[in-house]
């Protein structure tokens, strides 16, 4: 063997991490020429072969075994709820799943589709201005994006018209629409489609919360509910309702996914070369440490080779991207006894929350009919729409009913109380099983100073890097906001109609737990800011200390919010590409001083 | 939606086999249970591994003897043929867990089991070294010990109301076992009960789409775009459909 892994010939620009954020980079700097390589740690897909009907709706392989997933034999992390506890690693997929494979994340995903409220991308100048500095908590992280709503609205705009999104405006240039969401931030444009056609439990939800005084609108879906071309050109089937979506892969094309639109267009660009069943280890920085020289990574084979680049685009899922920034030396790693670093700085989650409900004997809820984002949904209670010094805490959260599948090995709901098998289980399943749904909650959740990521001193991954830790529990303003949600979904499901309304917590404040699955969108760790002291990356994503380092997805928000990262996601990612093709690629170096 | 002509001769021989083994057992309390036509019934052997078909015994590739033995008490004890139908031994859920210990599931294959191993707290989630497959085996043979030195009998020997005692045990933390936490193991053998007996029968289990008639799920092939609206409240009754069915 020779000293050192071999060096390939340099190319211009490396994407690590092929899913919507990746693919949308991808595509849109094909124009300038350059040459660029993506890596993905997974396989390629395609929606023929691999996607195809019947063998796709197959549940205990994707809901179940996780096909889509990463897998945790090759890495993972470690987990603690305080700083005080020896973190241990989640050895099975649990309370999150992170994509792994050519499109991601996007492959997989539901398809909620949102725009972030004005207030969440200003959380914290928000909050100050209305309540003064007092209401925030001592150890909350609480701090602004760097740019606003109105700045991202144009790429929000061609993000859904990417996607096919269906859905109903509630803000037309500040003109508010009945039965559109009417707290969202003024749009240029309708939604690319009409909204999908609602499910009985959606229309009880619509007309309760109504009734109650709340405004109801469709979840917007990148479930397309028409057939659809984008202004890419690439085709949408019209959503099925096959009730297979979340956990799989479309096989008619109508849940958008890079894999069927922004990756192939970039691979028809001769200067872009996808590498898949590619790990990148690290980020290679030069003697400086100020500037990245390319890559190294594992192939397939197990051979160690170094990519050379002018300029490396992390846009692996937040944990990859915090993971190979720390492991790679870029920008300060976060320490939590000083609070000083930003490297894993202000990791958040979301909480959840809600209610199941039982109907009466002759309601036929149809749970099998459905898509991974049908859905109804109030924001009443989100953002700052309530009065946070009333309520207790900052932040806020949906309130949703929909119909997402009704595969019997996930969905077999019992009331609570039913003993877990035997003959009365048996037919408390089968007496359930039509007339029972939920209202559930989606939970903003706010960044903290004992919440944070930073590397394992104990364990390594499969190619011997210590994996990243997790440091993370609710604290007091989410378990209030827990609580308040719960009571609000209770609310609209007694308004509903329903004989039984069932908390999903108890009155308990468990701790938060890495064992049973809660939700995919994890934030934070790498976050853009204005001030180098509280943010790895300045407005532009771009790292403060190393400048030919770009750090793109829901790393980068500072909190997260009580909805769907993926809207913001997709709109930074065109942003970027603009960032890069009109300004630093033209004049590379910081583009951003302080 | 209906089968492939192609099939139906091969299928038509496995049909009077299937129909004494599931006498009785399609007509239940629901409306739309008993509406189910026979007819439909199918089984997984034209998927299934190396040597197994419906018209043979069932034939394990993975577990021994004795802890099929152990399973199929355990499995018949977890969802019981009652009334409502069959019960997860007769739709095949130890064949399913046979399978699924076998292979990557039970090989642990998407865990990170690199040690070392502590313990940890609940929120931690699983610590265990064991494999999937090694869990429930190990288990088997603790709850085996358990019974011989309680009732002196082995699992598979005791009465019904002595069997669910024992399972009630260990999912009430009553009775704990030397190897692997009772809890645990309880869990783990109620899901991939469950799971067997509500699976595409691809699998192994839910054989003739038993327990999917048994919900009123129509299974994996339909599309709905245009009966979502009339269908509101409206109770949908349709023959199931499985993997095998449109392949």
């Amino acid at each position: 063997m020779t000293s050192g892994p071999a060096a390939l010939k340099p190319v211009d620009i490396v994407i690590v991490g092929l899913g919507w954020a990746g693919g949308i980079v991808a595509k849109e700097l094909a124009s300038t020429r350059l040459k660029i390589v993506a890596f993905e740690r997974g396989v390629p897909r395609a929606t023929a072969p691999d996607f195809l009907a019947p063998r796709i709706h197959d549940e205990l392989r994707y809901n179940n075994r996780h096909e889509l997933i990463q897998n945790l034999r090759k890495e993972t992390l470690t987990f603690r709820n305080d700083p005080s506890q020896r973190a241990l690693p989640m050895r099975q997929l649990g309370s999150f799943l992170p994509g792994e494979g050519v499109g991601g994340a996007g492959t997989h995903w539901s398809g909620l589709h949102w725009r972030w409220l004005e207030w969440e991308h200003k959380m914290y100048s928000g909050t100050v201005a209305r309540y003064g500095r007092k209401i925030i908590p001592q150890d909350m992280n609480l701090q602004d994006w760097p740019v606003d709503y109105h700045e991202l609205e144009p790429y929000y705009e061609r993000f859904e018209r990417l996607c096919g999104t269906s859905g109903k405006a509630g803000n037309l240039n500040g003109r508010k629409v009945d039965g559109g969401n009417v707290f969202e931030g003024p749009r240029r444009s309708e939604y690319p489609n009409p909204p999908l056609t609602p499910s009985y439990n959606m229309m009880l939800f619509e007309k309760a919360a109504r009734d109650l005084g709340y405004h109801p609108f469709p979840v917007p879906a990148s479930n397309a509910s028409r057939a659809y071309i984008n202004p890419d050109g690439v085709a949408f089937g019209p959503c099925h309702y096959c009730g297979f979506c979340t956990g799989y892969g479309c096989e008619v094309n109508a849940k958008a996914s890079p894999h069927f639109t922004v990756i192939p267009l970039a691979s028809k660009n001769p200067n872009f070369e996808v590498r898949a069943r590619s790990t990148v280890l690290r980020v290679n920085l030069d003697s400086t440490g100020k500037r990245a020289t390319g890559v190294t990574y594992v192939d397939a084979r197990g051979r160690e080779l170094v990519q050379p680049a002018d300029v490396v685009i992390l846009s692996a899922y937040v944990f990859g991207n915090v993971h190979l920034m720390l492991h790679s030396g870029i920008g300060k790693p976060y320490d939590f006894q000083n609070n000083t670093g930003v490297v894993g700085r202000n990791y958040a989650y979301q909480c959840g929350g809600g209610v199941a409900a039982l109907f009466d004997e002759r309601t036929y809820f149809n749970p099998f009919m459905g898509s991974g984002a049908l859905g109804a949904w109030i924001d009443d209670f989100n953002g700052d729409h309530h009065d946070f010094a009333e309520s207790g805490y900052i932040g806020g959260g949906g309130a949703s009913t929909g119909s997402n599948g009704g595969a019997p090995i996930g969905h077999h709901p019992s009331p609570p109380g039913t003993p877990r098998w035997g003959s009365a289980w048996k037919k408390a399943v089968v007496d359930t099983y039509q007339r029972f749904t939920g209202v559930g909650s989606q939970g903003s959740v706010m960044s903290y100073r004992q919440c944070y990521l930073d590397l394992d001193p104990t364990y390594r991954d499969s190619f011997g890097r210590p994996l990243l830790r997790m440091t993370f529990d609710w604290q007091e303003n989410e378990y209030r906001l827990m609580e308040k949600q719960t009571a609000v979904c209770a609310q609209i499901a007694r308004a509903m109609g329903a004989q039984q309304v069932f908390a999903r917590r108890g009155e308990r404040r468990l701790h938060y737990s890495i064992a049973p699955y809660q939700t995919t969108h994890n934030t934070g760790g790498a976050v853009f800011g204005e001030d180098p002291g509280t943010s790895a990356l300045n407005a532009h994503l771009q790292s403060w200390d190393v400048s030919n380092v770009f750090v793109l997805g829901a790393s980068a928000f500072p909190q997260n919010a009580g909805r769907n990262p993926t809207g913001p996601v997709g709109a930074l990612s065109y942003r970027l590409a603009d960032t890069l093709k009109n300004n630093y690629l033209k004049h590379p170096g910081p583009l951003v001083h302080v | 939606m209906s089968d492939s002509d192609q099939h139906k001769p091969r299928r038509l021989a496995r049909r009077s086999l299937l129909k004494m083994a599931a006498a009785g057992a399609a007509a239940g309390s629901l409306p739309f249970a008993g509406a189910q036509p026979m007819e439909g019934m199918t089984t997984p052997a034209k998927q299934a591994g190396p040597g197994h078909c419906d018209s043979a015994p069932a034939v394990y590739t993975f577990l021994n003897s004795q802890e099929v033995a152990f399973l199929e008490a355990a499995v018949a004890t977890l969802i019981p043929a009652d009334e409502l139908g069959p019960g997860a031994l007769e739709l095949g859920a130890v064949v399913f867990i046979d399978r699924q210990l076998g292979g990557d599931y039970g090989r642990g294959d998407r865990m990170y089991l690199q040690g070392p191993f502590a313990e940890g707290t609940a929120e931690q989630g699983y610590q265990l070294r064991m494999t999937p497959a090694e869990l429930v085996q190990a288990g088997i043979a603790d709850v085996q010990a358990h019974t011989s030195g309680k009732y002196q009998r082995r699992f598979e020997e005791l009465s019904a109301q002595e069997r669910a005692a024992v399972l009630s045990g260990l999912e009430t933390h009553q009775v704990s076992l030397p190897t692997v936490p009772g809890e645990l193991f309880f869990g783990v053998l109620l899901e991939l009960t469950q799971q067997g007996f509500f699976c595409d029968p691809i699998y192994g289990g839910n054989r003739g789409k038993a327990s999917w008639k048994l919900l009123g799920f129509p299974g994996i092939g339909a599309m709905y775009a245009d009966r979502i609206a009339p269908f509101s409240n409206q109770l949908y009754v349709s023959e199931p459909v499985s993997i095998e069915d449109l392949l």
